[in-house]
């Protein structure tokens, strides 16, 4: 068999989300919508002017991306024994069953039944994502919402995202550590990772391509017919790939209550400061983005050497590992711990058979966390709601105060493997670090099983002495809709704008 | 030193009281398959030694895989597995189990073959008794009582460091005499209590020195002869991994949903698996070989919080069944499936592979410990699909962690010492 594992990436064929963040398009809005009419909607989707991943110069002043939930491919016609090849966790939705949303955390004030959209009847069709400069948006929304599109469509939920800037709502600074894509496929992927990588294998984000076992991840492969446009398999080059090039969408709105995370700061320090020291402590970095642990003294592979990444993210907890610096629970440790696999140093051959035999540990209570690149994600997020700052926010909100939060999106290739176990796992997780009691201090629900109480606690460990505990932690974030969606390549989303159509081919592409 | 013990106990259900049998062990449950702890039937928490105990109806979907060799497929009768986890002597506990909840075991074995109103209830479940092949205990020698006492002690420290906020500001050394004084206070008031360890029984030390010298010896004396085999074992055992078929059809969404129900509910989870030995003696000696390896593992090298890398197990088995045809998984584990198949996949896949690999359908291995687990997806696949669902499972230290009893264990310990180093005073810190 030929050498499969570095065929080139048909960036003509990847949705443009996957690769940029469109992050000089200030101005966004996500659509989720269902069909209400599916001959119009597939001629919609057909004709859709779907951003590549191309690299454009000068650059567009606007992108349109388009997703599916399986909901919606059921609903544009896509034969049900295709939409059931996709992953059990995209067919049956984020809100598909009670199991899940325990896993989640998706409980409580955050549980589906109390979803703005996203739940039940307000599960959406599909997801239309428009990106345009300030100046481009009046005249890209008017193009986009079309008469065809108003006949096609219902709205189910209008994300109207605020304009970006560098600040999340608490006021942090965001968008700071993201995986690299292996875009080159360069990294031999071996079977232990003895380092921490932040290069990440393209199959992790882009179906169709290696992932970090080396193996192509589960999705639709098609049997050639006369008259379908899509790319061939990579594994099974007799079968065509409905997957290749595309990737799961991860949707999440998430309500931030900004007046009640600095209140409850204030309220435990009593000052500005403080205040601000305790939040950096649960975020687990500064304001303005400094990791709390050492920075810049690493190498990190997929990390280039800028003085911009010396200050944020050459940094490993592995110098922290009591998290006398940053806790051990707090946001950025939980949402990606840079541990190896090994989670910790390993030498020669002697060495790692030691390590793989249990025979490593030094102290009881390492090598407690997964290895971390296999729970990777790419973010794809945008933020809502006006700002506040620090100080309007410890004033009453008004009777008109409008919601503020993040529109999570994220991409990725697995979604049990890499979002769920991320927001599982380590976000809700209330033994992540051997902790008790506690989940991500900014994004975990305070809700407990039946037998542990409530997750309400931080712990802030201090070097030689007691850690500081802080108690009766309040919910700063609900989930207020959510979705699994397909991000298609551009072939396969005309594919599946046809396939359910009268007669297959008639104008496809 | 308590040591643990199992016991396990199979039998056919009759099968037109096979739904009875279902509807008197959902019975048991407060919800999705989770025992009610003093629920009347059996009240699994006055039973003070037990950690963990479940009901599992043996209900095997992928008996039919074995078919793929060629040969002929059995049928299996359904079967009843009541097996738990418990301190000390296994005869001991039966006798104390029949006392507690002698009438719900027999409207429950009334549903199994060969049980009548008559039916002397201990024997009876001697005689149905399977051993584990292979018995795993995350700390050997933690007793329930152990645990009970220590939990109360960590419960007592965080309500007074949390009522006496400026406490966990003093200095080490005074921190450690304060909580040292005030632990002493509440054992002398009576509400603490921490009894010391019982003594090791004798049988049990003699059974583990003749156990750690055993296999080493037969090993040794079968050298000669091993050593000549081994060519002729990678050659049978290449053969046979290059034609062995994989059986991975695609996953029964209900299947699923109905197993995802019962878990998550809780830091800890319960998991079984059920599949068919591979055709032949070859197989079926190598799997022995193997379970007795992990199993001598278990009792003389990862007896102390971790098995291998995984560190997250409280207790796990392989059991025979059917006169070695099948065998049953059965564990406990913290976190949910997807993180505790991830341990598998990525830190133990050899050891999964030595086992599994022997099964029927199990994802393509190379020279017994490549590959195989390594092929994440598939291998989920294969896990999920022989899973089966606990009808009843018992949790006898819900809400703590495997990680959560050692920390509360050196807290203990901790709080016993009247003088700790500098280095062991840090480390007892960091546990507060």
């Amino acid at each position: 068999m030929a050498d499969i594992s570095t065929s080139a990436v048909d960036y003509e064929d990847v949705q443009g989300l996957i690769r940029f963040g469109h992050g000089k398009l200030s101005r966004a809005c996500f659509y989720a919508l269902q069909i209400r009419d599916a001959a119009a909607a597939r001629h919609w989707l057909r004709q859709a002017p779907v951003a590549s991943a191309v690299v454009r110069k000068p650059l567009p002043v606007s992108a349109l991306q388009v997703a599916l939930t399986a909901r919606g491919m059921k609903a544009l016609g896509v034969p049900s024994a295709i939409v059931a090849s996709f992953s059990p966790e995209f067919v049956s939705g984020m809100a598909g069953d009670e199991a899940r949303a325990r896993r989640l955390g998706d409980v409580g004030n955050s549980a589906p039944s109390q979803w703005r959209w996203g739940a039940s009847q307000r599960t959406p069709d599909l997801l239309v994502m428009l990106f345009a400069s300030a100046e481009a948006w009046p005249g890209t929304e008017a193009a986009t919402m079309n008469s065809l599109w108003r006949e096609a469509f219902q709205s189910t939920a209008c994300l109207r995202a605020a304009d970006l800037d560098r600040n999340e709502p608490f006021g942090f600074a965001d968008g700071l550590s993201q995986p690299e894509v292996d875009w080159e496929q360069s990294r031999v992927i071996r079977k232990d990772e003895t380092e921490y990588t932040n290069l990440s294998a393209l199959g992790e984000f882009v179906l169709g391509y290696r992932n970090e076992y080396g193996r192509f991840t589960e999705r639709p492969l098609l049997d050639p017919v006369a008259g379908i446009d899509l790319p061939t398999a990579l594994d099974a080059p007799q079968k065509l790939d409905l997957g290749r090039h595309g990737a799961y969408l991860v949707i999440r709105e998430l309500r931030q209550d900004v007046r009640r995370f600095w209140q409850y700061m204030h309220a435990q320090t009593g000052s500005a400061v403080e205040a601000s020291r305790l939040a950096e402590a649960m975020m687990g970095r500064t304001m303005n983005g400094e990791p709390l642990v050492q920075c810049g003294g690493r190498s990190i592979q997929g990390i280039a050497r800028t003085p911009e990444n010396d200050r944020l993210n050459h940094f490993l907890f592995a110098d922290d590992p009591n998290g006398e610096r940053c806790p051990l629970g707090a946001h950025i440790r939980r949402a990606n711990p840079r541990n190896s696999d090994f989670g910790g140093p390993a030498g020669g051959p002697v060495s790692r058979l030691m390590h793989s035999l249990g025979f490593a540990a030094k102290e009881w209570r390492d090598d407690r966390v997964a290895s971390t690149r296999f729970h990777r994600i790419l973010r794809r997020g945008r933020k809502f709601g006006p700002n506040l700052t620090h100080e309007e926010a410890l004033r009453p909100a008004r009777a008109d105060d409008p919601e503020r939060g993040l529109y999570f999106g994220c991409v990725n290739a697995n979604i049990a493997r890499q979002f769920e176990f991320i927001q599982n796992a380590w976000i809700m997780g209330a033994g992540f670090e051997g902790l008790t009691g506690e989940r991500d201090p900014v994004l975990g629900t305070r809700s407990g099983d039946a037998h542990m109480g409530p997750c309400n606690t931080f712990t802030i460990p201090t070097a030689g002495g007691a850690s500081r505990r802080l108690y009766d932690l309040p919910e700063f974030v609900t989930v207020r809709g959510g979705a699994y969606f397909f991000l298609p390549g551009i072939r396969a989303l005309r594919y599946l704008a046809t396939v359910g159509g009268p007669s297959l081919g008639q104008s496809g592409g | 030193m308590t040591p643990q013990s199992s016991f396990m106990v199979v039998a056919p259900i009759r099968s037109e009281r096979e739904g009875e049998l279902r509807r008197v062990l959902a019975g048991m449950n407060r919800a999705n398959g989770q025992a009610g702890p003093l629920n009347p039937l059996i009240p699994f928490q006055a039973l003070e030694s037990l950690h963990f105990a479940r009901f599992v109806v043996l209900d095997d979907s992928t008996t039919d895989d074995i078919g793929v060799y060629g040969v002929p497929v059995p049928t299996y009768p359904h079967a009843l597995a009541f097996l738990g986890d418990i301190d000390g002597d296994r005869d001991v506990f039966m006798r104390d189990l029949v006392k507690h909840a002698g009438n719900g075991l027999r409207q429950v074995f009334l549903c199994c073959e060969g049980f009548t109103e008559s039916t002397d209830l201990v024997q009876w479940m001697d005689e149905h008794e399977h051993r584990p092949a292979a018995y795993y205990v995350n700390w050997r020698g933690r007793t329930m009582r152990q645990i009970r006492e220590e939990a109360a002690v960590a419960t007592a420290v965080a309500s007074y460091l949390r009522a006496n906020q400026t406490v966990p500001r003093q200095p080490p050394r005074d921190l450690h005499a304060t909580l040292r004084r005030h632990f002493e206070a509440e054992v002398a008031a009576g509400r603490l209590t921490l009894a010391p360890e019982d003594p090791t029984p004798l049988r049990w030390w003699i059974a583990h020195a003749v156990n750690l010298v055993a296999l080493p010896l037969i090993a040794l004396v079968l050298l000669p002869v091993l050593l000549l085999y081994v060519p002729i074992f990678a050659y049978q055992l290449r053969r046979r991994e290059k034609r062995d078929p994989e059986v991975i059809p695609p996953l029964d969404p209900a299947h699923v949903s109905r197993l995802a129900q019962m878990e998550d509910h809780e830091l800890t989870n319960q998991f079984n698996a059920i599949g068919s030995v591979k055709p032949g003696r070859f197989r079926h000696w190598l799997l022995v070989a193997v379970l007795s390896l992990i199993d001598y593992g278990a009792r003389h090298l990862y007896f102390r919080g971790r098995l291998a890398r995984v560190h997250t197990i409280h207790a796990a088995r392989w059991v025979f069944l059917d006169g070695g045809r099948r065998v049953l998984f059965a564990s406990n584990y913290d976190g949910s499936l997807e993180s505790y198949m991830d341990d598998f996949i990525n830190k133990v896949s050899f050891g999964l592979n030595l086992a599994f690999s022997n099964g029927v359908g199990y994802p393509s291995t190379r020279w017994l410990v490549l590959d195989g687990a390594r092929n994440e997806q598939k291998f989920k696949s294969v896990l999920r699909r022989h899973q089966l669902p606990s009808q009843v499972w018992y949790n006898g230290h819900t809400g703590f962690t495997a990680h959560h009893l050692e920390r509360n264990a050196r807290l203990r310990r901790g709080l016993q010492s009247a003088s700790l180093s500098d280095r062991e005073l840090a480390d007892w810190c960091r546990l507060l």
